[in-house]
């Protein structure tokens, strides 16, 4: 199976006129990926979420209000990816030949230059042992791991992988199958998979024939913070000018609704 | 009891008040070890520090104390290459203060990282894209020269001086310091403007984003200029310190007067370029990412009177009061002057590193707040204890100004 440099970039579509803000995201990426649990999650600021959901609003006064959830995953930004050229000891990179920004935990050091890097919050920072992870005191926790994925130690940064084992998973069937590509759809993320509203749609950027590089396409795709020139692998989708207003910033008057970006 | 080790023909405090002097400093570096232990033991959850403030003081006491530690390099490249002689009087305390301010940096970014252990990756797996590699590499080199200048001096001390071969080997160390001066000089370039580029580079952040020059944002030469121009003014405090300290003169008037002279014009420069750069990012990159000058300002404590402090009292007022002889030869405005140019700099370093951080950029994130643990401050000031602690023991024992004895006529 010869890939050419770049063949292939793995990219998320996210309908927010669909989110429902229920969270199931969250909880299936929380779960597929071993993100490790503490008694006490209230401490926002420390715990977790590669899968992080954020609720925002129209900022009117009731009967105007609206409100839209707004899923982030780690947006693996093309563009001289923030994160990997910060970081000392080469613990992060992207892989050209799928767009997928990863860590190698094991290598990590933990100076959070990263997660200074990033905008958007994406990298998370384990501030302590992984709860109920570790023998003796696991608790019985670690029978719900997932053995594709390993667990984190204290004092590295994780963050979406974009579920890269389930990449491995679909590329080893294909091998055994005597397949060089692989089928849309036979690799998709877990919170494409959970969404009860099928908001996330997940394929390959590249291909034409893929959904999600069509609806990347459409005029109300955007992508958050776009003007930094990330260049995120992650878009949104959505109706409502205000919502994609508040994905960017803008001085006044530089917003241009979609309706007269499309006349 | 200590007489034999101390430096001839000056005189010293009794062994019992200085033990009595080094117990408070003793007593604060106890509680950086103890925070250090906790912190290494259980972890980085003992600080205040969050996914959102994943800098925090340490890293503001490291690169303040880095900037300030500048005068070692930069005295000794004004004293070893430009020629400046009188500066000698005074090189001895700059290269210690530099020496303590490194090692300091050097012990606290060991504690800072996740896993201590795994320190040496950033030599082994080293990303030659990354500023920190390049402040890392160049932090460890120059530190090592700091040792190579500071054995000769502790040489010197009487009694190590009276074995031949030390003397003969810290004689010939003297030699060719002009050597280590100049590596200093290099790898200190690059370290002070790498930890600019550390910010100028997170080109994903508008509020620490600068331009890049080649490959090397502009906070790379303003982290250089602004540590060439406080560096020596701290080298300036901590010897007007020790003398107020030790009532007594230790460095003659005229190479403060030069050394302040120095920092002045430096910060007049610094200064000129500072505010280019201010208003450059101010009608450049804050626009282009779509926010306004005043954006970065609206929420949290940290408003503009952050960067009129930087810039005005901290920055104009200092390098005026340096650069008029009138004013800079009053001692209690060269004081001040070193005083407000140190803390402008300081004030700099925090900057760019909490508010950058504390700054949302996406527009829907909210304003967080970090204030540090007991075990953080512990840490940070454990290396104004172990400062004071080394320096104390140094002027006790070793020759570290030469015209002491010559200022302090016995009588």
């Amino acid at each position: 199976m010869k890939e050419e440099q770049g063949k292939y970039k793995y990219g998320m579509v996210i309908n927010l006129d669909k989110c429902t803000g229920c969270g199931t995201c969250m909880v299936a990426c929380a779960s597929e990926n071993n993100v490790g649990v503490r008694v006490d999650e209230s401490d926002k600021e420390r715990s977790i979420a590669w899968m992080q959901l954020y609720q925002i609003t129209n900022g009117k006064a009731f009967p105007h209000t609206e409100v839209c959830y707004f899923p982030r995953p780690c947006m693996h930004c093309h563009h001289h990816t923030p994160c990997v050229s910060v970081c000392p000891p080469t613990a992060t990179e992207m892989d050209y030949h799928t767009g997928i920004v990863s860590q190698i935990y094991t290598r990590c050091i933990g100076c959070r230059y990263c997660q200074a890097a990033c905008p958007y919050h994406a990298r998370y920072f384990n501030w302590w042992d992984g709860y109920g992870l570790i023998k003796p005191f696991s608790k019985g926790l670690e029978r719900g791991l997932s053995p594709e994925v390993s667990p984190r130690m204290r004092g590295v940064v994780e963050k979406c992988t974009f579920c890269h084992h389930r990449l491995m998973r679909a590329k080893s069937k294909a091998y055994a199958e005597d397949r060089s590509e692989l089928e849309e759809g036979e690799y998709i993320t877990a919170c494409t998979e959970a969404c009860p509203v099928q908001a996330i749609t997940f394929g390959d950027l590249n291909n034409p024939k893929h959904r999600v590089s069509q609806l990347s396409k459409s005029p109300y795709a955007f992508r958050l913070l776009e003007r930094l020139g990330t260049d995120p692998k992650v878009y949104y989708i959505s109706t409502k000018d205000w919502v994609r207003r508040k994905a960017d910033n803008f001085l006044p008057e530089e917003f241009r609704p979609v309706t007269k970006a499309t006349g | 009891m200590d007489e034999a080790l101390l430096p001839e023909g000056v005189k010293r405090c009794s062994p019992k008040a200085f033990f009595l002097w080094t117990l408070p400093w003793a007593g604060l570096l106890a509680w950086g070890l103890l925070a250090a232990f906790l912190v290494l033991l259980k972890g980085l959850n003992q600080t205040n520090m969050s996914n959102i403030f994943a800098f925090a003081l340490w890293i503001v006491f490291d690169l303040a104390v880095i900037a300030l530690g500048a005068g070692a390099f930069f005295t000794g490249f004004l004293t070893y290459i430009i020629g400046k002689k009188e500066l000698r009087d005074i090189i001895n305390a700059a290269v210690i203060i530099g020496f303590i301010c490194y090692s300091g940096a050097i012990a606290m970014l060991a504690i800072d990282i996740g896993q201590p252990i795994r320190g040496w990756f950033i030599f082994w797996h080293a990303n030659v894209h990354s500023m920190l590699t390049e402040v890392s590499f160049c932090i460890t080199a120059y530190f090592c020269v700091l040792i190579i200048e500071y054995i000769p001096l502790i040489l010197e001390n009487r009694k190590l001086n009276e074995i031949r071969d030390f003397s003969v080997f810290g004689h010939n160390m003297h030699h060719i310091m002009a050597l280590f001066a100049a590596t200093g000089t290099f790898l200190s370039f690059f370290h002070q403007g790498s930890l600019g580029g550390v910010y100028g580079v997170l080109y994903a952040r508008p509020f620490a984003y600068r331009w890049e020059f080649y490959i090397w944002p502009t906070t790379f030469f303003l982290f250089v200029f602004s540590a060439i121009a406080s560096g020596p003014a701290f080298t300036i405090l901590c010897t007007k310190l020790a003398e107020a300290i030790t009532r007594k003169r230790l460095v003659p008037k005229n190479v403060y007067q030069l050394l302040g002279k120095i920092c002045g014009w430096l910060l007049a420069g610094y200064m000129v370029l500072k505010i280019a750069d201010t208003l450059a990012w101010i009608f450049d990159i804050a626009p282009r990412a779509g926010l306004s000058f005043m954006d970065f300002y609206k929420e949290g404590p940290y408003g503009v009177w952050l960067l009129v402090a930087e810039i005005i009292a901290c920055g104009v007022v200092p390098a005026i009061i340096l650069i008029v002889p009138k004013y800079r030869e009053n001692e209690q405005l060269l004081i001040l002057g070193c005083l407000l140019n140190c803390t402008g700099i300081v004030l700099n370093r925090f900057v760019f590193t909490v508010v950058t951080l504390a700054v949302p950029v996406m527009p829907f994130d909210r304003f967080w707040s970090y204030l540090p643990s007991w075990q953080e401050w512990g840490i940070a000031l454990a290396l104004l204890g172990y400062g004071f602690l080394v320096f104390s023991f140094s002027y006790r024992y070793l020759p570290v100004f030469p015209k002491e004895k010559e200022l302090n006529p016995a009588t």
